[in-house]
């Protein structure tokens, strides 16, 4: 017991360096923003200044490189989404063989590294005459979103009862009903969850855009462009805008998930509640 | 034109498991029929069937006349009420219940219209916005019956609706299914491996074994003229003689067993120096009176159920016998050890034949 | 296929199954097939392809073998190259492992569960936070005049500013940094299924801290170790903004490597070639813990 205490007590120390580890290189990249040194640091602090938000807001480039970055998400969630719902779909209903040959190919592209994706597309192609930029970036990076997206609408897939479709298909339902009224509906929660990871995961793309952009600027080859030449605070204070966004996204992702299942939860008691006082009035 | 449902030589394999033989039925318009069976005997198959979610190997099915075949459920006169219910979770009760118009295209007012006079039906009046979760499983299973009821069909198909609700919710179901059955009019053909629904509830029964069906009629007829061993015993009670078939007279045989030779009705294909079964329910054994079928038994256990007792003995040749007694005051004499004497009527008992046993 | 017609009718199940044949089809294996095919021809213009110079050759491969010298233990610079990056990314696998390891039992076995809640939800915001960003802020870390160096020296650990940048020391600190999450969670979800009573049985029986850990909680963890191993592993070899970021030209990476070859020297199928071959090591890899740690795919693709 002795022996354990003092190990908990290690492993805490442990932790806590972990995390200083962890977010102090972060903190420090923040707030180099705010020194007046033109190369990005803390030492030396040459004094405290706002201007490197202004250099940003005034560099062309970026809103640039940023109007791309959107452009591309955007597209990547009108490819993804619905090619991730019809994989899943379509998985759930082949035979069990057909089934697992057709997962390891549809997650393959997740354990690809992502220049070897970028790589592929950019050769493929290419042999069909198109060239690099926004459009075949959008192809590079579906083609592994569409499988994160096709696992989540997966794992909820297996949770739906397909008698609903068949109990709709006996009411009359056409099959476009059914999967309008009765599967979409089902679906949704990760239908939208799956939409926001693939605009996050275009959104911060690198490896296989990098290949497959032609001489099209994203926010993330921008700010690694500026990293490599032309570093100043500016890109500091764009990354620091970047975190607190993702920050709030991530924690507004996390409380959205855990409300969701507090309410499934409570649909659970509710049902059982009903059942027993049912029970009592019998 | 009526509405009759027919099932002509209809067959369903899967591979090479047969899971329905050869089934010939017509189920009557505005009739309860029930199908009873031991579990995995094909029932859940025929209502998949009737409904249009499989296609029959062989055969046809036909609803008022009209061939079946290549109509997918959505286009049949059926509805089917799902041994789970498949109640649609995200819908409201009313939207549920309305679900069957609003794919047909009917207003929203009319739908709701038709939904609120549909919940006066199961008499949930007030339930309309409820969410399905928030239901108890006997108003699940009224929401699921309403909901089919409102796309107007001619033939409703239950299969173990009731199986999921406790006993006492059972019953009242078991009452209320009957009556709604009785209000619309509806042909329902009702699953269940439950003899006592079956009985209660239907006009006419089908015992199924194994694919086949052995015997249809009327619960009565079901429970006292059984043309097969196989449902001598499933339904009800039985005691068993097995023996040979020593003559076979005026619809009598007699049959030479280790209790001794003893007489029933004799059922179809009874013949002389065949081997046969002579089945008597318990209620039917009378005790210490002079009739033509004597007996003695030993009592070995006594279950007393209030208004009457079953009595469990060791019979001649050791076969295990059940006498019902009723409660009349008597019963206090019979306690274990006991040897009774005990008789039965030739026309309480069947005669059947054995091999039709060993086949089934 | 037949159920899919039944549930969801002909129109709709055609529809999506070209779906699904346009992402299988033409974004995931034609383009690795193209690739491949496209490695196995030299490097023509246009005009050439198809005509008479245009043949297969395993001469892109053999590019990468040419001039190794195993007597003189010398090497030429693209198999340097590409030495570098399979010993780098096995390193800083297992320093991620390392690491990790310590962090993850005591989220999944000794913290309480509101409290790994939090850490959790903590530990998720690095892991949004861009991969370059995460560099990035190591170059500042790490530049000559930055505050690990000012740092280290006031506590008198080194007495001259060290060129952090210059050696492969930058890239691994980077990699382990970047990818470090990787390894934390799928370690965090083993640990998370032991049974808290096989690790207070095992000290009943008197075995020692060590013993327990590697008896009882790393074979246990195997799965995740598996897991975490082939992510990091994975990203590691074929980054590129690390090495880009806080390499310098002797610490070139793989990636680099194929990087300049299709858009500097133009030569696709030899930078085809070599991206094969990066992926053959990946794949490797993944193999190799596979049948190391006996996971399955489904366990990986979580
Ligand atoms: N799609 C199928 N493929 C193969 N076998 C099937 C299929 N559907 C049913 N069966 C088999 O057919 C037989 C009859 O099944 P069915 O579901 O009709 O039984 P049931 O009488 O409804 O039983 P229960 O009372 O358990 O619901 C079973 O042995 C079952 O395993
Ligand atoms: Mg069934």
């Amino acid at each position: 017991m002795q022996a354990s205490r003092a190990s908990d007590r290690l492993l805490q120390i442990y932790l806590g360096v972990f995390l200083v580890y962890l977010f102090l290189p972060l903190v420090i990249m923040a707030a180099a923003t705010f020194n007046t040194s033109r190369f990005p640091t803390v030492t030396p602090w040459l004094g405290t200044t706002t201007r490197w938000f202004e250099a940003l807001y005034n560099d062309a480039g970026m809103w640039v490189a940023l109007e791309n970055s959107f452009i591309i998400g955007f597209f990547v969630i009108l490819v993804s989404v619905p090619l991730g719902v019809a994989a899943a779909v379509v998985l759930n209903g082949v035979h069990a063989r057909a089934r697992s040959l057709l997962y390891a190919v549809m997650v393959s592209p997740l354990l690809t590294p992502g220049v070897i994706i970028g790589i592929s597309t950019l050769v493929f192609w290419d042999r069909l005459g198109v060239k690099g930029g926004l459009h075949l970036a959008v192809i590079g990076q579906s083609s592994f979103i569409t499988a994160y997206v096709m696992l989540m609408v997966l794992a909820r897939l297996q949770r739906f009862d397909t008698s609903l479709e068949e109990a709709a298909l006996d009411l009359g339902a056409s099959h476009g009903q059914v999967f309008r009224r009765i599967l979409a509906p089902h679906l949704k929660p990760a239908i939208l969850s799956g939409a926001v990871l693939a605009f996050f995961q275009s959104f911060e793309n690198y490896n296989t855009t990098l290949f497959t952009r032609g001489t099209d600027t994203t926010l993330t080859i921008y700010i690694a462009s500026k990293v490599r030449t032309g570093l100043t605070p500016a890109v500091n204070a764009l990354g620091l805008i970047l975190i607190l966004v993702t920050v709030v996204g991530a924690v507004a992702y996390e409380v959205m998930r855990r409300r969701e299942s507090a309410r499934e939860r409570a649909a659970l008691r509710n049902a059982e509640r009903a059942d027993m006082e049912a029970l009592q009035i019998a | 034109m009526s509405q009759d449902v027919v099932l002509d030589h209809v067959t369903m394999r899967f591979g090479d498991f047969t899971a329905v033989r050869d089934i010939n039925l017509t189920v009557k318009a505005g009739e309860f029929f029930s199908f009873l069976g031991p579990s995995g005997c094909g029932k859940t198959t025929i209502l998949r069937i009737l409904s249009g979610f499989t296609e029959p190997t062989e055969g046809q099915v036909r609803i008022g006349g009209r061939d079946m075949a290549g109509i997918g459920p959505n286009q049949r006169p059926t509805a089917l009420i799902f041994q789970n219910l498949a109640l649609f979770p995200l819908m409201t009760v009313w939207e549920n219940i309305a679900f069957g118009l609003e794919v047909r295209g009917v207003s929203k007012e009319k739908r709701r219209k038709r939904a609120m006079e549909l919940l006066d039906l199961i008499a949930m009046p007030d339930a309309a916005d409820k969410r399905i979760s928030e239901l108890s499983g006997g108003m699940k299973q009224r929401v699921a019956i309403a909901r089919a009821l409102a796309v107007e069909p001619k033939v409703m198909l239950l299969d173990e609706p009731l199986s999921a609700l406790d006993l006492k919710l059972r019953q009242h179901m078991r009452a209320e299914l009957r009556a709604i059955q009785r209000r619309t009019g509806v042909t329902f053909i009702y699953i269940t491996h439950d003899q006592g629904e079956a009985l209660t509830m239907s006009d006419r029964v089908a015992v199924m074994s194994r694919g086949r069906i052995e015997q249809v009629g009327a619960p009565s007829d079901i429970y006292d003229a059984p043309r097969t061993p196989f449902v001598a015993t499933f339904v009800g009670e039985n005691n068993r003689f097995a023996g040979t078939v020593a003559s076979v007279e005026g619809g009598v045989a007699r049959v030479d067993t280790p209790a001794g030779p003893l007489a029933g009705k004799a059922g179809e294909g009874v013949r002389p120096g065949d081997p046969a079964v002579l089945f008597v329910r318990p209620e039917r054994m009378r005790m210490g009176q002079a009739c033509p079928n004597q007996l003695s038994a030993r009592i070995h256990h006594v279950d007393f159920e209030g208004s009457f007792a079953n009595l469990f003995l060791a019979g001649p040749g050791g076969g295990e016998l059940i006498v019902q007694a009723s409660n009349d005051g008597a019963l206090p004499s019979l306690s274990p050890g006991i040897e009774l004497s005990l008789g039965f009527p030739p026309e309480s008992a069947v005669v059947l034949p054995a091999s039709a046993e060993a086949a089934a | 296929m037949s159920e899919l017609f039944r549930r969801y009718g002909t129109g709709m199940t055609l529809t999506m199954l070209a779906g699904v044949a346009v992402w299988v089809l033409a974004m995931v294996v034609l383009p690795y097939f193209v690739m491949v095919e496209y490695s196995f021809h030299p490097n023509l213009t246009v005009v050439e392809m198809g005509g008479p110079k245009d043949h297969y050759t395993l001469e892109n491969y053999a590019a990468l073998f040419r001039g190794v010298d195993l007597l003189h233990w010398d090497f030429p610079d693209d198999f340097r190259v590409f030495l570098r990056t399979m010993w780098g990314a096995s390193l800083v696998t297992f320093i991620c492992l390392l690491v990790c390891y310590p962090v993850a039992f005591y989220l999944a076995k000794v913290a309480t569960p509101e409290r790994t809640a939090f850490l959790l939800l903590i530990l998720v915001i690095p892991f949004w936070i861009n991969e370059i960003l995460r560099t990035f802020s190591w170059y500042i870390l790490l530049a000559y005049s930055g505050p690990l160096n000012i740092v280290l020296k006031a506590l008198g650990i080194i007495d001259a500013p060290v060129r952090w940048l210059s050696g492969s020391a930058g890239v691994l600190i980077g990699m382990t940094y970047a990818f470090l999450l990787f390894m934390m969670f799928p370690l965090y979800n083993a640990l998370e299924t032991l049974d808290r009573n096989q690790i207070e049985a095992a000290r009943d029986l008197g075995a020692p801290t060590w013993r327990i850990h590697w008896r009882v909680v790393i074979p246990h963890a195997k799965p995740g170790i598996a897991v975490g191993c082939i992510m990091v592993f994975v990203l590691a070899a074929s980054s590129y903004v690390v090495p880009a970021l806080l390499g310098s030209p002797g610490t070139r990476w793989f990636t680099e490597t194929i990087y300049s070859w299709f858009f500097e020297a133009q030569n696709w199928p030899l930078g085809s070639a070599y991206a094969f071959i990066l992926l053959g090591l990946c794949v490797a890899f993944i193999l190799l813990m596979m049948r190391l740690f006996r996971v399955g795919l489904t366990d990986i693709a979580k």
